[in-house]
């Protein structure tokens, strides 16, 4: 075979970028699209609590209002949320296991590729005719012709194109973590964040054909006037509520997991402890995974699906508190005893502890169905997901972020703008959401673009904006480090911070093989056992030999631009453009097939000379 | 470390003042203060599952504070810190627990859950079926051959048994102070009961996204003495049935004039009329126009000079009658009364 | 065995003998797990609106037995047929392979022929995808299974095209597992269908 491998024609520039098959530079892609995609999101957020601040106001019309609910939640969840989890565990799951790469690079660009026009598709709504306005969840009827906008249409396809990226992403982090690991990486050895990444992969895996099956059901109904949801001739609505929480609550914990991963990471080395109870850390961790799938109606509990069902599904729910509460006691329990430093990351894993906990009881609470008569769909609910996805999840890639910076740019971030932003972050987040369960207990439904003067509703409201700004200042004060950073000339070391696992074991950044000989693991926290041992650094699995490395490809970025072109398509109801778009996506496959990529090969004197450099 | 304890502090206090400041809402509205036996119910789980999870809070709290000031390495620290596997013994009680403390909770949601769940035919409670529409609220009482919009005319310490559904998408019907939600589905009818224990005015929402004017689906629960409410049903059958008097004033009967010519075709006024818009049989008596506005002159002419402004989406058009006309039509509506209700 | 005209140095199993086939037969696996989350899905969508014709026919005017019959043998012998394709390939045959694929394929052709001419006959009688919510439900759940035989018929063909030129190698063997994996696949799913759908459909009433 290596007869036939050659150095591909090196592209540098934005060629590069658009053919990278580099896991580490997909996640780099990953990270900014994802970022720019939650300053859209929270730009809608900041315009919709300026139109809760008072009573009454008009900042924004009742339809821009629900547009920009609509587009807050779509966007946050699935080309925010999602793509930032994807950048870490792009640029850091294949070196916490010893990977040169992941198992299907090409699989792994396209799936970026796919979610990036699916996510400009959806936004290209705002200049086509108006945004998605049902609500990010779409209920139907209110998503069916007769009552919404043309926006529907945008968000029908644009996820679908999405989901389809994330689901190969998936697919693609389950057979690296399975087939990839590093000689004597076993199972029991990987680290947290790895075993995070691998059940979230795994919930992908179920849940998205779920809500794929449901917009593909509600393209129909839009589209081709199939009846699926139109009470008229013979249609049910609730199916759209059960597809659609068949994929919305493992969502959660595909959201949820990861954040979890980060926390077990940073709280452990921040504590120089290894984690506490790392058997039932993984345990847990995929028993919520599993529990994610049996819960989904909690979100239905108002549907009327009576009383047995409400039960059984509200119990099921509050067994998931055990597995989360055995997580929270365990990193308490990994600080313990330790040696606790406080650089940004961990004021967000510590931040995180507190501000979880209360996300998580008000879940609990949430899964007493009588109970939830009241809560649901009120502002109690807004809160509660809030403190979790936020105040879990983000606080969650907040920490992870300033954790793996410097491995995934080469360059530290700004711990003075760090505290500042976290501060900043963590207060206003307090601030906005905390009074938010009041209001909702206070009689005030979620998704509302105004309120009434005089029905005691005003001053949480109030607060509610104020806490907004504080956000907002905490997320530019993240963009200036992240410009600071990128303009310093300071190169970062390759363990700044007394790490444990693999990544701290090569340059920062890693050269495109990441490992010049495979490292031989010896234990849990593989990297702390060696310094432990007195090691400078890794042993090896292998010689010095020649790497083989994948060649780049403009194919996933042209095979994902057909899906967007055949997406348009769709919604005009133009069938040439249907199919130019389909001619494009399938014509790239079968290149893809047709043509094999005999890869290029590193030679041992260019790996000693990067060695040296790095 | 200090700043951290004191944001926290300074956190909680804050949060403290908000809410005494609004204190739990106002007594039409808020969950917080339940004026029916379903509320008191779901008020009671409410506060039984908040307790257990703050006491959880507490103790995380309590651990977290001390680990944070006993852990933080401190200049100079040396050596490396005993690397603890776990212990079986912690992780077995912080399992034990918790499933311990959810059973606890687990005894009244199964209890609660299946008595809200009951339904009553109508010997054992009113009957009422409400249909959803945007934006507004139809209400029928099959029993009593009445039927009326936004606001609903309840007895006191009678048990009301809903049958709900919606003509167009989903929406949800809510009155926090008497209990707690049930969706409207098209095609679907759902059923929950609901008691009044005092006499009053409660304000219904509508809690489900339904369109462009979801935050103004408001409605009023009017609780009448039982035999108020008896006399009430009885008139609105007598209006419903019977020929409507002719209004007195000349401006009046022109307003009629208007109104039959231009809102009859969806609105019903005594039986007759059409069903797409509120029925307005006893308009004059109800708390708000549109559910949201004063029901007086000014707000009802406002209401009927651009409908699409105060209630953005809804199905009236606006029907672009002249101040004349509006001024008609307003007069003759103020007459649409049947009971003078005592508040 | 029968290896004399195939690439001598050809391992046993060639379609797992190198990371990344193993990696591809993998992912498939998961993939495949991932379209049973999707028919199931659509199972559950059928199961739930089969009833409501709208006034539209019911599926015991409808389904005619003996063509569905011969559909579904035509498909489970291409299941039986892409079997011995994929023990050729063990053997490393290659012109049996190839022979055994193409009678897959003819077989997958004429299953979709008398899917086509089914469709057809019952929009004429008024079932069509607009005509109720049973007749919406019947073509998605169907219909995306014909088209996952359509998609299945054009890979396998890329497949056999390119093995002509590059020959049974550790890089096309794999393609040939797992477009057979794929085929199974979809061959599951239709006696699923044909139970659900046909089966249940003729017995009818209101079971659900």
């Amino acid at each position: 075979m290596s007869a036939h491998a050659s150095h591909a024609p090196k592209r540098s520039g934005i060629a590069d970028w658009l053919t990278t098959v580099d896991h580490k530079k997909i996640g780099i892609l990953y990270l900014i699209a994802g970022g720019i995609f939650f300053l859209a999101g929270g730009l809608e957020a900041l315009l919709i609590r300026l139109q809760l601040m008072y009573p009454e106001l008009q900042v924004v019309g009742a339809k821009t209002f629900n547009e920009l609910i609509t587009m807050h939640g779509t966007t946050m969840i699935f080309l925010a949320a999602m793509p930032v989890i994807f950048a870490l565990m792009n640029a850091i799951v294949p070196l916490q296991i010893g990977a040169r790469d992941v198992a299907f690079p090409f699989v792994n660009a396209l799936g970026f590729w796919l979610f990036f026009f699916g996510g400009v598709l959806i936004n290209t709504s705002w200049f086509l005719g108006g945004a998605p306005d049902a609500g990010w969840t779409s209920y139907a009827t209110l998503a069916l012709n007769q009552y919404s906008g043309f926006g529907i249409d945008f968000y029908v396809l644009g996820l679908q194109i999405a989901g389809l990226g994330t689901l190969i992403g998936g697919i693609n982090f389950l057979v690296t973590i399975i087939n990839m690991r590093a000689p004597g990486m076993t199972f029991m050895r990987m680290p947290l964040f790895t075993w995070a990444s691998f059940v979230t992969s795994g919930l992908i895996l179920f849940a998205f054909p779920a809500i794929t099956v449901g917009l593909v059901l509600l393209m129909f109904d839009r589209l081709f006037g199939a009846a699926f949801f139109n009470p008229d001739a013979g249609g049910n609505v609730v199916i759209w509520q059960h597809l659609f929480w068949i994929f919305g609550h493992p969502e959660v914990y595909i959201l949820i997991l990861p954040a979890f991963g980060i926390i077990s990471e940073v709280v452990s080395t921040f504590s120089r402890k290894r984690l506490f109870g790392y058997s039932s850390m993984v345990f847990a961790t995929a028993l919520i995974g599993f529990l994610g799938f049996m819960v989904w109606a909690h979100h239905m509990f108002t549907t009327g699906m009576g009383p047995i069902a409400n039960t059984l599904f509200g119990l099921a729910t509050m067994l998931i508190a055990v597995p989360t509460g055995i997580k929270i006691f365990n990193w308490l329990l990994t600080m313990w005893g330790g040696q606790i430093r406080f650089p940004t990351a961990n004021l967000f894993a510590v931040g995180f502890i507190p501000t979880f906990t209360i996300g998580g009881m008000t879940g609990v609470m949430l899964a007493v169905p009588p109970a939830d008569y009241q809560y649901h769909d009120s502002y109690f609910v807004v809160a509660h997901f809030h403190y979790v996805i936020v105040g879990g999840l983000v606080f969650g890639l907040f920490a992870g972020l300033y954790y793996w910076w410097p491995k995934m740019f080469g360059k530290m971030l700004n711990e003075t703008l760090g505290k500042w932003n976290f501060w900043t972050f963590f207060i206003g987040f307090h601030l906005t959401f905390f009074p938010q369960h009041f209001l909702g207990l206070m009689g005030m439904p979620r998704r509302v673009f105004t309120y009434l003067a005089g029905q005691g509703l005003e001053l949480g409201n109030f607060i509610s904006t104020i806490g907004v700004f504080g956000m907002t200042i905490g997320t530019i004060l993240f963009l200036v480090n992240a410009y600071v950073s990128a303009k310093s000339s300071k190169r970062a070391p390759a363990d700044p911070w007394d790490g444990r696992t693999l990544e701290w074991s090569i340059p920062s950044p890693p050269p495109e093989y990441n490992f010049a000989q495979t490292p031989l693991v010896r234990g849990l926290d593989a990297l702390w056992v060696e310094k432990m041992a007195g090691n400078k650094g890794m042993t090896y699995a292998e010689p010095l030999g020649s790497i083989h490395m994948p060649n780049g490809s403009f194919l996933p970025f042209i095979m994902s631009l057909g899906l967007f072109i055949a997406g348009y398509g769709f919604m005009y109801h133009n069938y040439v453009v249907v199919g130019i778009g389909m001619v494009i996506t399938f014509g790239c496959m079968l290149m893809r097939s047709l043509k094999d990529d005999p890869g290029y090969h590193i030679e041992p004197d260019e790996i000693e000379e990067k060695g040296v450099k790095a | 470390m200090k700043s951290w304890q004191q944001s926290w502090r300074q956190l909680f206090l804050f949060g403290l003042l908000a809410l005494t400041l609004s204190g739990c809402g106002m007594r039409e509205l808020s969950a917080l203060q339940p004026q029916g036996p379903v509320a008191a119910m779901q008020f009671d789980l409410m506060k039984l599952s908040a307790s257990i999870m703050i006491g959880v809070f507490i103790v995380v709290m309590l651990i977290l504070t001390y680990v944070l000031i006993r852990y933080r390495k401190r200049p100079g620290q040396e050596g490396i810190p005993k690397q603890v596997e776990g212990s079986h013994t912690l992780e077995i009680i912080w399992t034990v627990i918790p499933f311990l403390l959810l059973i606890v909770m687990a005894v009244p949601t199964v209890t609660t859950g299946f008595t809200l769940g009951k339904e009553y035919n109508k010997d054992e409670a009113l009957q009422v079926r409400v249909t959803a529409h945007q934006f507004w609220w139809e209400f029928e009482y099959p029993d009593l051959g009445v039927s009326t919009a936004q606001d609903l005319v309840l007895p006191v310490n009678q048990k009301v048994q809903f049958t709900l559904t919606s003509a167009d998408v989903m929406h949800a019907f809510w009155i926090p102070a008497l209990g707690g939600k049930i969706d409207t589905n098209p095609g679907l009818e759902n059923k929950m009961w609901l008691q009044a224990d005092r006499t009053g005015v409660f304000y219904g929402k509508c809690a489900e996204l339904c369109g462009a004017s979801h935050a103004l689906m408001d409605f009023k629960v009017d609780v009448l003495e039982q035999d108020e409410f008896a006399a009430w049903a009885e008139k609105m059958k007598g209006v419903q049935s019977a020929e409507p008097a002719a209004p007195a004033s000349a401006n009046a009967v022109q307003g009629q004039q208007i109104f039959e010519k231009s809102c009859l075709g969806c609105h019903a006024v005594a039986g007759k009329g059409g069903k797409l818009g509120p029925n307005l049989t006893n308009f004059a008596d109800r708390q708000r126009v549109a559910g949201i506005m004063p029901n007086d002159a000014e707000h009802l002419a406002k209401w009927l000079r651009d409908p699409q402004k105060e209630k953005p989406g809804n199905n009236m058009p606006n029907l672009n009658l002249s101040e004349d006309q509006i001024n008609s039509l307003v007069e003759y509506m103020s007459t649409l009364k049947v009971q003078e209700i005592k508040r | 065995m029968a290896t004399h005209h195939v690439n001598a140095v050809l391992p046993d199993e060639p379609e797992k003998a190198t990371l990344e086939g193993k990696n591809k037969i993998l992912g498939f696996w998961l993939f495949l797990g991932g379209e049973t989350v999707l028919f199931g899905s659509l199972f559950a969508t059928f199961i739930a609106l089969r009833d409501q014709t709208n006034g539209g026919p019911t599926s015991q005017q409808l389904f005619d037995m003996p063509l569905v019959a011969l559909a579904t043998l035509l498909l489970l012998t291409s299941s039986l047929t892409s079997v011995f394709a994929v023990l050729a390939l063990h053997k490393k045959d290659l012109k049996k392979m190839q022979a055994w694929m193409t009678v897959t394929v003819i077989l997958g052709l004429g299953f979709l022929a008398l899917e086509i001419y089914e469709f057809m006959h019952y929009v004429h009688m008024g079932h069509k995808m607009t005509s109720g919510a049973f007749g919406s439900a019947f073509y998605t759940l169907v219909g995306f299974h014909g088209a996952h035989v359509a998609f299945g018929i054009l890979w396998i063909l890329t497949v056999q095209l390119q093995t002509v030129k590059k020959g049974l190698t550790v890089v096309t063997a794999p393609k040939f597992y797992v477009a057979s994996l794929y085929w199974h696949f979809i061959d599951v799913v239709w006696v699923f269908i044909f139970t659900v759908v046909y089966l249940m459909g003729m017995i009818g009433g209101k079971v659900g």
